[in-house]
């Protein structure tokens, strides 16, 4: 990411962060959220991160942000702006975060870390060609047939890769759905099942129970409201 | 060809991180309050793509995915916990008819 970009779009996801806690009216504060969302969406574009970018903008700026805009104007909460600040929170908020920064601004100075490398997408090709054709030989083998190499199918990582494109949500999918494409380095590890299948049911369930959690919440006459 | 090192991307991070720990401390807001706790989960978001990037796999010479998959993860946790979240406020103005922490002191000892 060209330097300049990079200084513009984390000056816009600062000052929209300061912003949106500054301001007082919490609709505001809502449409500065989004600012500061954007800004760090152009950041994860600039580390090649193309989907999470995507994703970024479509939930927090899309989803989330609607539905905080909502519940404001839900509740109306106009005569909340009147209020003052108290000093001591003040100070414990200014103080509290500035230890915080000195402190990673401590490490980072110690730290050395080496510069970001440029992707080699041809060189990826080529090892995701040489998975595929072990993977295929390991097969022929178990099968007991004939292994030819002209026979292995070209996958869609391997073909974009080689038209020079970064297939960033395949790459994505993989890595939830089939784990890594590498077997001696899944291996390594001590277990062969590197995907992340597990995790993704495991948010699946989470999901479920905040729906039904939001629709009990909700509900006239619900533990909230008889108390 | 990045001129942007790995400490400026961890700095915006610790930067906004910072800035959204502020807002949890001073606000006095429920909603803004909550806000802010979604900026310090998309700071931490900032610096796994950070690393994603940087430690490049030694089988093909590309970003760590697990990386990227853990924020789509703690992206959906979020969007999850803002649903909840949300029900529980408008459930707490049902029954006290504000949002502003200092009015909230039932669970004071």
């Amino acid at each position: 990411m060209p330097q300049v970009l990079f200084y513009l779009f984390s000056v816009l996801a600062v000052l929209s962060a300061c912003l949106m806690v500054i301001v007082k009216n919490p609709v505001s504060s809502a449409l500065w959220m989004v600012g500061a969302f954007v800004g760090m969406a152009a950041l994860f574009v600039g580390l090649n991160a193309y989907f999470v970018g995507i994703i970024q903008i479509l939930v927090y700026a899309g989803a989330i942000m609607v539905l905080f805009v909502f519940i404001i104007m839900l509740l109306d909460l106009k005569a909340e702006e009147k209020r003052v600040w108290k000093p001591a929170n003040i100070a414990a908020g200014a103080v509290v975060p500035t230890i915080l920064l000195l402190q990673i601004l401590g490490v980072l100075l110690k730290s050395d870390f080496e510069p970001f490398q440029e992707l080699d997408l041809k060189t990826a090709a080529t090892a995701h060609q040489q998975a595929s054709l072990d993977l295929y030989q390991e097969k022929a083998k178990k099968a007991g047939e004939e292994f030819d190499p002209a026979d292995v199918p070209v996958g869609k990582i391997q073909a974009n890769l080689e038209d020079n494109q970064l297939p960033d949500v395949h790459l994505v999918g993989r890595t939830v759905f089939a784990g890594r494409a590498d077997k001696a380095a899944s291996q390594s590890f001590g277990f062969d099942d590197t995907s992340n299948n597990l995790p993704l049911q495991v948010m699946g369930v989470l999901l479920v129970v905040a729906t039904i959690g939001v629709v009990v919440l909700s509900k006239k006459g619900s533990p909230a409201k008889s108390n | 060809m990045n001129p942007v090192s790995l400490s400026e991307y961890l700095m915006v991070s610790g930067i906004l991180f910072a800035i959204g720990l502020a807002g949890v401390i001073v606000r006095r807001n429920i909603i803004v309050i909550f806000m802010c706790l979604e900026m310090m989960l998309a700071a931490a978001n900032l610096t796994l793509v950070a690393f994603s990037r940087h430690n490049l796999s030694t089988f093909d010479g590309l970003p760590d995915y697990n990386g990227q998959v853990l924020v789509f993860f703690i992206i959906t946790v979020a969007a999850a916990e803002v649903a909840v979240g949300l029900a529980i406020i408008v459930a707490l103005y049902r029954a006290r008819q504000t949002v502003n922490v200092d009015d909230l002191t039932s669970m004071r000892g």
